[in-house]
């Protein structure tokens, strides 16, 4: 027994989308708010701090600017397993979307390396509040990320049985997992300069 | 195929997807919070009025002398607001009578995400149970108000990381709660029923999950700050030069207690209008119902909620008047409060006006609605004077806000509910309350609520800060004290009436079903062209649709014309 | 008034509270007569429009012009309140503050739970103080460097009682040494946010000698309730008096630095 919702595959005639695809902006907006808290409240401790240091003193921006080239990366490899299922080719799906789940492990690695090198050093967040907003920021940042590659992660294996019964259904959910994708690499994109670089 | 075999007892009611199952899941955890946090006021108010006496019968459970103990006192208010606030009102007003009638009212099947919907309601489970567990921890639970302000908050016992954990749990179960709520409202409309023959509760709700949506993130992002804080020693929220009882504070400092206000009013003044628009809808609802004409300027009040909502996003700095706040914002944020009073009185009128010219049936329901409008005028009229700075300064933090807000939520917000909750008993349950127990119970909520509420706008006048264990130490206090004395006692006026409201709502669901519960105050909206009650999974017997606006009573040739009829083909014309 | 405490405001001691008292009771009486007129509105409704045999809802759609106007006339009451009444006041508190100078400055710390007032004594230069100072036992509860700072010597500090003399300006900078409360005097119509990290001047003046208390508003501790405070409003000559007093005081015991100031609250 389940409920018959309409517009779970085929967009509402009048909003023109999909329930999920509605849902997923509703969802983006809301995160929009949590990071955009976020980056006030880095605009308010520093603005209040006597001294802030720059970016690049503690962290290295070769690895942020390589972590940058793998987001972005992914994003492509995100937009163009989308872009398969558009053409019906379920193969080349699989294999982008499994290069965009190995470049968002990358990412982690090299965050991975990162922070190890932070600690090795004895940089903790409670040392300042740079590096305490360095790593709640990124932290979070990095945790959105996992949660990404749970979710394409589902979308390359388990869930892409979906493909087989209900085509129309998956490539909505490739796509809404796309929209938070980007979200995710567009909020690294505000990260990178104004913690390394500024 | 699958619609034949049955669920078992687990999916059919503990892990069920149905909307009706989830929204009477949380109407009954949401009994159970404001049960909860009516208990801790009750051991609260016993102190407050007979400072230093021993709680009779409970007091020797919680300490050795049966003395409510000021750390306890601390737990129980910041608890009291937190359990009423996240864990008692909210739930109910959005997760109950949102989950259960906003997809009956735009005639959906169910939610636009089951799923996703049950999940919220886990999620909220979870965070209440870190909220009660966190008296278990030592040195008990929260205990810095429900605004945990730091550094207080920063350095008080295990019990407020428990709080900060619980609260992302709280957020988040809100965030899927509201998302859904908002793609119920907007996807899964039936055909006809444009946004305009909404029923206003849809409106109120649409707008509510909004509100919950795009303020709840920053105090999501508050409350990972200070869990760091806690948990990882940095000092968001920690100045520097610390000093507690003689001790420097081993933190980095250079952190700002202010930016935690902000976040967190930035959360908590749409939050409270979180609290009243859905009772707001809820007494629109009884009470065109039992005027028998439709809502006066029903555009209008719509118009003026959206307002309302997009304006209750500037004002949250009126809570922080007296933070060493300058000319220039103070002005900003009196100005918008001014005017953000504006919509409160238009929606208000609207309600009044309806009136006029009305057949007023006095059922139990309607007795709430109307008790409301008048309770939520005290309430709201005392906000001008918090409004503006200069009258804030002297009733800032006294028991004029306490007054002020109480009489919003209490008999404001908790009447609606409760009216909503005799409202649509028939409905839910096909059968019919007892309506002698319903009035007692009324006239014990409105007297008790006001014989607590009222006196403390004149304790409040008299200077008395809010949140004091023992007041009477204070000289100036000492001229008001027997205003607590009362209190208490219409406290346990409202206690006992509560009782009636328990015993009528269980003892009636043993009697016998009626037919004439499926519609019986004979109302339009489409809940009511439901089986009674709904169909599990599917709610209408057949498909809708929907012919005309929500509120046609006595506008057609019939006394009243749901929105489901469809006048008989060959018409006059 | 005879009796200072009652059911509404207290005794005004203030030179600047008249107004406040005046707008608090402006509003009331603005918020009375709307409810009261709202009121029988409803009253009236409820009887006359009440469901009976042979009576029937008139659903004719009506448009009612008065309460429009009164939404409008409400509207501009609220504009005159913010713009003639409530701006000036803060701008009065908040801009006028008057010079060093012309007042009698004085330091309050607040902590958990106690309110610490410092004078700078006889002259007028505050002492250094630094965190790192700070003492319970030495009784020096703001960390006041009286050895190595000339300044510091003769700076007074009394916990929770406050003297002042009536009609002069004081001005209050008001700290935190660990938690947010709130300096609180209801019936000098005064209250400020004390704020750990930053210093806020407070200003105000007396124009009635007596004891009132100072009571903190903001929830600071299991201690709350018990941070209570006196002023004292002296008339000159008791004000001077009892800097002398202090200043005696001090130097009998200037080896042992402070002294216990509690029980003379
Ligand atoms: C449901 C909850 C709710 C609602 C609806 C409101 C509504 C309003 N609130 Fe309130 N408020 C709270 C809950 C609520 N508040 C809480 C919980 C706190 C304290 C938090 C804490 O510190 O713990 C608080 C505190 C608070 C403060 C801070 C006080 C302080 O700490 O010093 C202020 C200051 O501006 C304020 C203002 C207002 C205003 C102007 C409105 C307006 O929206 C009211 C508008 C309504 C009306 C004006 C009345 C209706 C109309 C009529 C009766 C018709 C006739 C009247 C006219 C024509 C004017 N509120
Ligand atoms: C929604 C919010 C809400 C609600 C409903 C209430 C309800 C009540 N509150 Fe509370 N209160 C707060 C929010 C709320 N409060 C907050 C935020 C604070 C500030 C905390 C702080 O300082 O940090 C506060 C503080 C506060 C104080 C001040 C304490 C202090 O400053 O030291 C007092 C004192 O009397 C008080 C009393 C009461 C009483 C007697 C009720 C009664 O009205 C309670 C009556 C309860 C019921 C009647 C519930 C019965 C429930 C059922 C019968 C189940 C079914 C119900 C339905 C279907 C609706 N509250
Ligand atoms: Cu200090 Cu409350
Ligand atoms: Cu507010």
């Amino acid at each position: 027994m389940s409920a018959v919702i309409p517009y779970i595959s085929k967009p509402h005639p009048v909003t023109g989308v999909t329930n999920a695809k509605f849902g997923i902006w509703l969802f983006l907006a809301s995160e929009v708010m949590l990071f955009g808290a976020l980056f006030s409240a880095y605009i308010v401790l520093r603005v209040g701090a006597e001294t802030w240091p720059l970016g690049s003193e503690y962290l290295s921006v070769p690895w942020a600017f390589a972590n940058t080239v793998v987001l972005i990366t992914s994003s492509l490899t995100m937009v163009m397993s989308w872009a398969a299922l558009q053409m019906n080719n379920f193969a080349k799906y699989k294999k982008y979307m499994g290069a965009t789940v190995l470049l968002s492990f990358g990412f982690l690695i090299i965050k991975y390396i990162e922070y190890s090198a932070k600690f090795h050093h004895g940089y903790f967040p409670a040392n300042n509040t740079f590096l305490a907003i360095y790593f709640t920021m990124t932290g979070l940042h990095g945790i959105h990320v996992l949660g990404g590659i749970i979710v394409n992660g589902y979308l390359l294996f388990p869930g892409s049985k979906m493909w087989h019964t209900e085509p129309e259904r998956f490539a909505g959910r490739v796509e809404c997992a796309g929209l938070y994708w980007h979200f995710v690499d567009l909020v690294w994109i505000f990260l990178f300069p104004v913690l390394y670089l500024l | 195929m699958s619609s034949h075999h049955e669920e078992g007892f687990i999916r059919k009611y503990i892990f069920s997807t149905d909307h009706k199952v989830i929204g009477i899941q949380y109407g009954l955890g949401a009994m159970f919070f404001l049960l909860m946090g009516f208990g801790l006021m009750l051991m609260m108010r016993w102190q407050i009025a007979f400072p230093g006496k021993s709680i009779p019968i409970i007091g020797k459970f919680l300490t050795q002398d049966g003395i409510l103990s000021p750390e306890l006192y601390n737990q129980f208010g910041a608890m009291h607001g937190t359990i009423m606030v996240f864990l008692g009102v909210v739930p109910m007003a959005v997760g109950a009578f949102g989950n259960y009638l906003l997809p009956l009212q735009v005639g959906a099947q169910d939610m636009a995400f089951p799923k996703l919907n049950m999940a919220s309601f886990w999620v909220f489970f979870v965070g209440g149970l870190v909220m009660l567990y966190s008296f278990l921890l030592p040195g008990g639970a929260a205990q810095s108000g429900w605004t945990s302000y730091p550094p207080l908050s920063n350095i008080a016992p295990a019990g407020q990381t428990a709080w900060l954990i619980g609260m992302v749990f709280l957020i988040t179960s809100s965030l899927l709660g509201s998302v859904n709520i908002i793609v119920t409202a907007v996807q899964l409309r039936v055909p006809g029923l444009s946004f305009f023959r909404l029923p206003f509760l849809v409106w109120a709700q649409l707008v509510t999950s909004f509100l919950l949506l795009l303020a709840f993130p920053p105090l999501e992002a508050a409350g990972v700050l200070q869990l760091m804080d806690r948990v990882f020693g940095t000092s968001f929220f920690m100045p520097s030069g610390l000093v507690v009882s003689g001790q420097a504070l081993e933190v980095a400092g250079g952190g700002n207690p202010l930016l935690w206000q902000h976040l967190f009013w930035f959360l908590a003044h749409p939050e409270v209008y979180v609290l009243i628009l859905p009772a707001l809808g809820i007494v629109a609802e009884i009470v065109v119902t039992n005027t028998r004409k439709p809502l006066y300027g029903y555009n209008t009040a719509v118009y003026a909620i959206v307002f309302l909502g997009f304006m209750s996003f500037i004002v949250w700095a009126h809570h922080m008047f007296m933070t060493g706040m300058g000319t220039a914002m103070s002005a900003f944020f009196q100005a918008t409060t001014m005017i953000i009073s504006i919509p409160s009185v238009i929606v208000l009128t609207v309600l009044l006006l309806t009136l006029w010219g009305a057949s007023i049936r006095f059922t139990v329901p309607m007795l709430f609605a109307l008790a409301f409008l008048p309770m939520f005028a005290i309430g709201g009229l005392t906000g001008l004077p918090l409004g503006l700075t200069a009258s804030d300064i002297y009733l800032h933090d006294t028991y004029y806000v306490i007054g002020h807000f109480h009489y919003v939520v209490a008999p404001g917000t908790l009447m609606a509910l409760m009216g909503g909750v005799y409202h649509w008993y028939p409905k839910v349950t096909g059968r019919m309350f007892n309506k002698t127990l319903g009035k007692l119970h009324f006239w014990g909520t409105l007297i008790g609520m006001n014989g607590i509420f009222a006196p403390m706008f004149f304790i409040g006048m008299a200077g008395v800060s809010r949140r004091l264990y023992d007041s009477t130490i204070y000289e100036m206090a000492r001229s008001v004290q027997p205003l607590n004395v009362i209190m208490t006692y219409s406290s346990w006026l409202l206690a006992a009436a509560q009782v009636l409201f328990l015993i009528n709502i269980f003892a009636s669901l043993r009697k016998p079903k009626e037919a004439a519960a499926d519609n019986p105050w004979e109302a339009t909206t489409l809940e009511w062209a439901a089986p009674t009650p709904p169909l599990p999974h599917q709610n209408f017997a057949e498909p809708l649709e929907a012919y005309r606006g929500p509120y046609e009573y006595n506008t057609t040739s019939r006394e009243f014309a749901p929105s489901t009829y469809r006048r008989p083909k060959p018409c006059q014309r | 008034m005879n009796e200072p405490y009652g059911w509404w405001l207290p005794i005004n001691i203030s030179a600047n509270g008249a107004p406040i008292d005046q707008l608090i009771t402006t509003l009331h009486w603005f918020m009375v007569l709307l409810f009261t007129g709202w009121g029988i509105f409803y009253l009236y409704c409820l009887f006359r429009f009440r469901a009976r045999p042979g009576h029937q809802a008139d659903a004719t759609p009506k448009h009612f012009r008065l309460p429009t106007y009164l939404e409008v006339g409400v509207a501009i009451f609220e504009v005159f309140l913010l713009v003639f009444i409530s701006y000036p006041i803060w701008s009065k508190v908040k801009n006028e503050m008057p010079s060093d100078e012309e007042a009698l400055v004085v330091r309050v710390t607040a902590e958990q739970f106690a309110w610490n007032i410092h004078y700078p004594g006889k002259d007028g230069i505050f002492g250094q103080t630094s965190p790192d100072l700070i003492s319970p036992e030495d009784n020096n509860p703001i960390g006041l460097d009286r050895e190595n700072d000339p300044n510091a010597k003769d700076d007074i500090i009394s916990i929770n009682v406050m003297h002042f003399p009536v009609n002069k300006k004081v001005k209050v900078y008001l700290s935190s040494k660990d938690v947010i409360h709130s300096f609180g005097i209801p019936v000098m119509r005064v209250k400020q946010d004390a704020i750990p990290g930053t210093v806020v001047p407070v200003w105000f003046e007396a124009n009635k000698t007596g004891k009132f208390e100072i009571m903190c508003a903001q929830l600071c501790g299991v201690g709350h309730t018990r941070m209570r405070g006196e002023i004292h409003v002296d008339t000159d000559e008791e004000f001077q008096k009892w800097l002398q007093d202090e200043a005696q005081y001090l130097e009998e015991y200037s080896d042992a630095g402070q002294r216990e100031d509690e029980n003379d609250v």
